[in-house]
């Protein structure tokens, strides 16, 4: 028997994003990877491994794992202060939030340069502390936190704001500390939005061009990130290694959404209702 | 643990929704704060248990003044309206929660044997590894109470307990919590917006009124001799008919009842559904009826008197009662106040 559904417009609307997505995400991925696969195992395997390449992989991985572990942090008081708390100035704060999201990458990338050089505000007083910060993986790691900021602070603020604040009470109620409270109620209620927030910044340092390549100094084997490389190597009209690299971040991508939507299902495992 | 309120007065914004209460709670006594929304009671609630601060007046533990002890040392439990359990704890976690951050150590097994014991009285065995969104919301509450129970509190506030419930299970947990505090003797104070509740359940029913006790006693006090109309009308359907006193009775049409206190003059006449009865003579208050309603314990009548004036009673469900028929509404009893 034929299920009856009393909303409208499923097959239209399904059709006409099942269609997008598929010519707009899907195909180009189904590209890229049919571009690298064109090569032989043997050579894939020899461009992936190379050196210069591995060292990329290097730096950019380890950035944007530096970057996305700060940003758990900041972006995490920030959402904390901007919904929990009420001071003059607060809607300024969260709008500028959204600043990196707006602000063209390179834009970003310009302004942290000038700030950051030997001879820009911050960086002749980190200098004079010996801390070089542009043209080195810490540069990076910097431009990084600036463009992937919003996402940690956007998802977790709508979980806080739910919050019941019964719940704190409760705790409060029953003798609980304001850090036991945090620790053991607040905290593993915020953890899926943290994870959720936490893999779409990962994913957003992983693939960040603009903003970085001014501030990187781009040096093979030691500032020179994945997504430039490959930018590089079609520059040389080399697709199929430069698409054999983007395969990679494209894997990585992937197995970073897995781990974090695994552990999102293991962290909601309470909602399940039977 | 006997609790003193004394001239507690509590502010918000301009609005103040506490104006010197004063009340006295003995040791083992079940209390209701009755009220409409907006009376206060709720705050009177959280400011016992220490989610609020008073801005003026005191509370007394036993002897000890208890007015400033923030609530994670004031030693009361308190069951919230949506429960309020830890939705990511199971059942036995949310009730072992209290004993694991408390300052007294308890190994292991003493908590769990607690919770085994806690889950008895609130007669929910075998559910300690659910999740709360996996029970239905009489069992939450059921798990709140225990939650609340585990700690040892001196004093137990509920905060409109049953009203996020069905009926039948309102009705349950009612007689049920009875039970428990018979069993427990814990002093308890819970706020209710629901007369039925309030009656069924306390010892005492405290009345409020924007931010102020108007009348106290125990079911029966409170039932018998409403103090105001505001009481007599809160506490269940009224019928208001205009009267003239004149000598200590107040008099409607041809007929009299006693109003002892009241100053001559104008005032209204309550009388409960049940005050009211049908004759087809008179002595009486001439009406019409103008609807019968039938229900499973009785007949409701909707008459108008000759004055305008609704009036609604109850007949046996013998009686033959027609809509349009005329004739004389007589009074049992019935309560005057001066208007």
């Amino acid at each position: 028997m034929r299920r009856r559904n009393v909303l409208p417009g499923l097959p239209l609307s399904l059709g006409v994003t099942l269609f997008y997505v598929g010519l707009i995400v899907v195909l180009p991925l189904v590209a890229l990877v049919f571009k690298a696969a064109s090569l032989g195992p043997a050579d894939y395997w020899q461009i992936v491994s190379s050196p210069r390449a591995v060292a990329s992989y290097r730096v950019t991985v380890l950035s944007a794992l530096g970057a996305t572990i700060f940003n758990l942090f900041f972006g995490l008081s920030l959402a904390w202060v901007i919904t929990r708390y009420r001071f003059p100035g607060r809607r300024i704060v969260d709008a500028v939030v959204d600043l990196p999201f707006a602000l063209p990458t390179a834009v970003a990338g310009i302004a942290l340069t000038a700030l950051f050089a030997n001879n820009g505000w911050f960086g002749s007083v980190l200098e004079s502390w010996g801390i070089k910060v542009a043209y080195t993986p810490l540069g990076i790691m910097i431009a990084m936190c600036f463009t992937s900021l919003p996402f940690i602070v956007r998802t977790v603020q709508p979980v806080l704001e739910d919050l019941d604040p019964a719940l704190e009470e409760a705790a409060q109620s029953l003798g609980g500390s304001d850090w036991t409270i945090f620790r053991k109620v607040i905290l593993p209620l915020l953890t899926p939005a943290l994870l959720a927030g936490v893999s779409l910044s990962f994913a957003r340092c992983l693939g960040e061009f603009g903003a970085i390549i001014f501030i990187a100094g781009n040096q093979p084997m030691s500032t020179e990130i994945t997504a430039l490389l490959i930018f590089i190597r079609l520059e040389e009209y080399d697709y199929q290694a430069a698409a054999a690299i983007a395969s990679v971040l494209l894997l990585t991508a992937f197995f970073m959404l897995g781990i974090t939507n695994w552990l999102q299902a293991r962290a909601l495992r309470y909602t399940v209702k039977g | 643990m006997k609790i003193r309120l004394e001239n507690v007065v509590k502010t918000f914004e301009n609005f103040r929704a506490v104006k010197d209460v004063s009340l006295d709670i003995e040791s083992g006594e079940l209390v209701a704060l009755l009220g409409p929304s907006g009376s206060g009671k709720t705050t009177i609630l959280r400011m016992v248990a220490g989610l609020e601060y008073a801005d003026g007046g005191h509370i007394h533990f036993g002897d000890q003044d208890a007015t400033d002890i923030p609530v994670r040392d004031r030693g009361v439990g308190f069951v919230f309206q949506h429960y309020a359990l830890f939705p990511h704890m199971t059942v036995a976690n949310n009730i072992a929660f209290g004993m694991k951050v408390s300052k007294v150590k308890r190994d292991r097994a003493a908590i769990e044997a607690r919770v085994t014991d806690l889950l008895r009285l609130v007669r929910l065995e075998g559910l300690g590894d659910r999740f709360p969104a996996q029970i239905s919301g009489g069992q939450r509450q059921r798990v709140a109470l225990a939650r609340a129970l585990a700690v040892d509190p001196k004093v137990l506030l509920l905060d409109e307990p049953f009203g996020a419930l069905d009926a039948n299970v309102r009705r349950d947990l009612r007689r049920w919590l009875r039970e428990i505090h018979s069993e427990l003797g814990i002093t308890t104070l819970f706020v209710t917006h629901d007369q039925e509740e309030a009656l069924d359940l306390a010892d005492r029913v405290v009345i409020l009124k924007d931010g102020q006790i108007v009348q106290q006693g125990t079911p029966q006090e409170v039932c018998r001799d409403p103090q105001s109309a505001f009481v007599m009308k809160f506490l269940g359907d009224a019928n208001v008919i205009a009267a003239e006193v004149r000598d200590g009775r107040a008099h409607v049409g041809d007929i009299s009842v006693e109003a002892p206190g009241v100053v001559d003059g104008k005032a209204e006449l309550y009388a409960r559904p049940a005050d009211l009865d049908w004759s087809a003579e008179g002595p009486g208050i001439a009406a019409t009826i103008s609807r019968v309603l039938d229900r499973p314990d009785g007949r409701r009548v909707l008459a108008v008197t000759a004055a305008g004036e609704q009036l609604e009673f109850n007949v046996e469900p013998e009686r033959v009662v027609t809509a349009g028929e005329g004739g004389f509404v007589t009074l049992r009893r019935a309560k005057v106040f001066a208007v």
